[in-house]
């Protein structure tokens, strides 16, 4: 029964690693740090739905974050082609 | 939730050392001063933080009381997030570096590995 009275610890250690992250977003200098919060606010908010997935006994948050770990990393890359390249399909 | 001791003791670890490496890249990145030492943060303490809740989250899934055989749905996450992790970083390095071509430093001397004064 660890796991139980740990996992709204776990929840809130994250919960404010995105709100660190949400600072960074809206703080950071460059386009390049905007970026960088984005790529780690779509990591942080995978695990988060997995954490919850296990808080409420459930497998349908699973597919949620697989599809969230996907298309954030094309949002990263596609960002930053758009910054190197100017262009995304060239 | 009714887990063996050994399991919740195992459990119990990775859900603490997984959320503290996600919040100490998550500080890092909040925290630090420049883009290449805020980069440090998230591909690295938080990709392990991420991996350690999914392994967490595997093992809850397969040894839960009405579980159905192996859970191995979140190896495909944990696979995915470790190989996208240094491209994206990799792809973010490129773009700063672009943005800000100040930022590269020098080439190396000519003569090829020689230590200089």
């Amino acid at each position: 029964m660890i796991v139980a009275t740990l996992l709204p610890f776990a929840i809130g250690a994250f919960t404010l690693a995105l709100l660190l992250n949400l600072y960074r977003l809206l703080r950071g200098p460059g386009l390049a740090d905007r970026i960088l919060a984005l790529d780690t606010l779509y990591i942080n908010s995978l695990a988060l739905l997995i954490l919850v997935g296990i808080r409420f006994d459930t497998a349908v948050f699973f597919e949620a974050a697989l599809v969230i770990a996907a298309l954030g990393f094309v949002g990263t890359v596609a960002l930053s082609k758009f910054v190197v390249r100017g262009d995304i399909v060239e | 939730m009714q887990l063996p001791v050994l399991l919740d003791v195992v459990l119990a670890v990775l859900l603490v050392v997984g959320a503290a490496f996600s919040l100490i890249g998550s500080w890092g990145l909040a925290k630090l001063g420049d883009f290449f030492k805020r980069l440090h943060g998230p591909t690295k303490a938080s990709t392990l933080g991420v991996g350690c809740v999914l392994i967490a989250s595997m093992l809850y899934f397969t040894f839960r009381a009405d579980s159905s055989g192996v859970s191995l749905h979140e190896l495909l996450i944990t696979l995915f997030v470790f190989l996208t992790a240094p491209i994206s970083a990799h792809l973010l390095v490129k773009a700063a570096l672009v943005l800000d071509p100040g930022a590269r430093p020098p080439p190396p001397a000519e003569g090829g590995g020689t230590t200089e004064a």
